[in-house]
């Protein structure tokens, strides 16, 4: 009885604080919640709505509203739901996207009509390159950026004959010319698979053939755990290691299990980074979502807090478009990956790092940070952007 | 040696596919159905396993859960959905189980959630053995080969010399007449079609330790399973048996060696990708080959 009364009150308290605070800016937020990979964007939703929480419903001081729509990962549907977003909600600000092919479809639609598009994820080549636009920020990394940090690292450690396994689509072309541009030794194979594949068994075969040093996989979501978990059966685990961008985040290893010991991944993020906005992220996300937040959702949250500082900038009037951007490029806010700032063309340029997966104390599985790869690190593509 | 590994991996991914594609094979050929959820129940099987595996820590009650759940699962699908599209046209049927493949992706997901279910090896089948000298062989992978052995002989001796598969055979040529000595053919129907279900349930439990089990996991092996029953000839369940050998051999053999085929012929880079891509195609390509020659697939099944 207490809870209805409780959510009737809720219910005529709600419209009356806000009438007190002014009409809310709406935030639309276009993310994958269906599909194999729906848990990105639950992860980016999450880390989201938390900032949103934590600020009684304000981003800087300002009452947001968040709108929250699926895309399904489809490309169309991204169109369709920024077009209902910016016509029927009037929404100036866009967010969420996890997949390149979506935000490719979204953001050069969205960014002439004069509203803000803040990526927590997709960072395709073109929007940072030619492409670059004055209205669009990513606050993750450009897709190879994390392959450049893996190339890096196979260089730093003397491998002389690395494998290569990706699927064969344009994502999986990028991360592996991402990884050769660091890269400085051999290659003993370079296996391009079919997108979804379930079975590896023949891949694994060949590549236990051709001994190479170590492995460099990019094989995101589904295709990952079926990777790690054939690769452990056949008794490769921890005799040729295996490394790969980001490949390993916390929802993986519940999949995965004591096969994905030994993975060396690379991030800009870990949540065991020791300073005060991660330590408070961590663990508000945990108290309130019950599990250890992914980068995914780490890269939501930081999403949330640059548009906070880009609304308290402005007051909450959206119609001043120039002071808001202004903000946005300053990026003054607490990250919780700690030193953040944006390049030319709105992509960060930061530190990235290599972690590895080890079984902690209790017997869980988790990701331990190895060390620093690159310091001030911008993207590959920065160079060919137009904006000043 | 490798091309030996390469064949014993084929030959696996083959049983694989038999195990789904018996069951579908049998519920078309008997009961003229095309069930493109079929892909459901071997994800059921997957997520009872691997949540029956992880509470009791035992494999093997985790299969002993997931047959009879996928089982059920498809009975009561049968009574409730298909009892009713007999009599329509392929395309009703082909429509009404597309849709079930949504309702149980979305009820996988509203029970479990989005995050994929951890299912390891059970201990007794982890680890490799030497099969001949410098080949290391898993020896789960082995255990699938010899679990669709076991399921390839018994529906034989099922068909061969059970009452029960009489029947079955009788009530494929002519329902009618089937029905009029006296046999009870609705529950023929019932119980072929759990027959089938539980057959894919069982390939899911397979799939759980080398697969990722996630919502929207039985749709990657739908495709490849109905390559197999088209070549093997749409309701034969000897042809299931060969066509999901010859697609399982096909897939993994162009994958392994056409790359280093191309090699000979093109530059590495151009080859790699080149190879990536007919790999991926083989399947296609050899189903179409072979549909040339053979329009009703290996063991055509006549029509009544």
């Amino acid at each position: 009885m207490n809870r209805y009364l409780a959510a009737v009150l809720c219910c005529l308290l709600l419209p009356l604080s806000m009438a007190v605070a002014g009409e809310p800016v709406k935030i639309g937020m276009i993310t994958t919640l269906s599909t194999k990979a729906g848990y990105l964007g639950e992860e980016i939703r999450d880390g989201f709505r938390l900032a949103v929480d934590l600020g009684q419903g304000r981003l800087g001081g300002i009452p947001v509203e968040l709108l929250v729509a699926d895309d399904g990962r489809s490309p169309e549907k991204g169109r369709q739901i920024a077009e209902r977003f910016i016509r029927r909600d009037h929404v100036r600000i866009l967010t969420g996207t996890v997949f390149s092919n979506v935000a490719l479809a979204v953001v050069p639609k969205v960014v002439r009509q004069g509203v803000f598009f803040i990526s927590p994820n997709a960072g395709p080549s073109r929007l940072a390159g030619e492409g670059c636009s004055a209205n669009f920020f990513n606050v993750s990394w450009q897709t190879d950026t994390l392959s450049e940090v893996i190339g890096q690292y196979a260089t730093d450690q003397g491998f002389d004959n690395v494998y290569i396994i990706a699927p064969n689509y344009v994502a999986g072309r990028d991360n592996v010319a991402g990884f050769r541009r660091y890269y400085r030794g051999g290659i003993a194979g370079e296996v391009y698979t079919a997108l979804g594949q379930a079975d590896y068994a023949a891949e694994i075969a060949a590549l236990r053939k051709a001994a190479p040093d170590a492995v460099y996989f990019f094989l995101p979501g589904g295709m990952g755990i079926n990777f790690l978990k054939q690769y452990a059966q056949a008794g490769l685990q921890g005799v040729i290691p295996l490394m790969g961008p980001a490949a390993t985040d916390g929802r993986l290893l519940g999949a995965v299990g004591e096969a994905a010991v030994g993975v060396v991944n690379s991030a800009q993020w870990s949540s065991e980074f020791d300073n005060p906005a991660n330590r408070r992220f961590v663990a508000a996300f945990r108290k309130m979502y019950g599990r250890t937040p992914t980068l995914f959702a780490s890269q939501g949250y930081d999403a949330a807090l640059l548009i906070g500082s880009a609304l308290r900038a402005v007051g909450g009037d959206m119609n001043r478009s120039d002071a808001f951007r202004a903000a946005l490029e300053k990026a003054d806010f607490p990250s919780v990956r700690g030193r953040f700032r944006f390049g030319r063309n709105h992509f960060p340029i930061q530190d990235y790092y290599v972690r590895q997966v080890v079984k902690s104390g209790d017997g869980g599985i988790v990701n331990r940070l190895l060390g620093r790869v690159f310091t001030d690190h911008p993207d590959a593509y920065a160079d060919r952007c137009p904006l000043q | 040696m490798l091309v030996l590994e390469q064949a014993l991996n084929g030959l696996q991914l083959g049983v694989m596919l038999f195990l789904m594609s018996a069951g579908l094979t049998l519920v078309f050929g008997i009961m003229r159905v095309i069930n493109l959820a079929h892909g459901s129940f071997y994800m059921i099987g997957a997520y009872v396993a691997a949540t029956v595996a992880m509470r009791s820590g035992s494999f093997l009650l985790g299969l002993l859960a997931a047959l009879p759940a996928a089982g059920i699962a498809g009975m009561v699908v049968e009574l409730l959905v298909l009892r009713r599209l007999y009599r329509r046209d392929h395309l009703d049927q082909v429509l009404a189980t597309f849709g079930l493949i949504f309702f149980f992706n979305e009820l996988t997901r509203m029970i479990w959630g989005r995050q994929p279910l951890f299912m390891d090896v059970p201990s007794w089948l982890a680890g490799s053995v030497e099969l001949l000298p410098g080949i290391h062989y898993p020896l789960y992978r082995l255990a699938i080969l010899l679990a669709g052995m076991v399921v390839a002989l018994f529906l034989y001796l099922l068909f061969s010399r059970t009452r029960l598969g009489m029947q079955i055979r009788a009530g494929a040529t002519s329902r009618e007449i089937v029905g009029a000595l006296g046999v009870n053919i609705r529950l023929l129907y019932t119980l072929v079609f759990g027959l089938g279900t539980m057959l894919a349930g069982l390939a899911g439990v397979m799939a759980g330790p080398i697969l990722a089990v996630e919502p929207g996991m039985g749709e990657s092996i739908l495709i490849l399973t109905f390559v197999v029953i088209v070549i093997g000839g749409i309701g034969s369940v000897r042809g299931a048996l060969v066509g999901a050998i010859l697609v399982g051999l096909v897939d993994t053999l162009a994958r392994a060696f056409l790359p280093g085929l191309l090699r000979l012929a093109l530059d590495t880079a151009a080859a790699d990708r080149a190879g990536a891509a007919i790999a991926s195609m083989s399947v296609y390509i050899f189903m179409a080959l072979f549909l040339a020659f053979r329009p009703a697939g290996l063991f055509p099944v006549s029509e009544s």
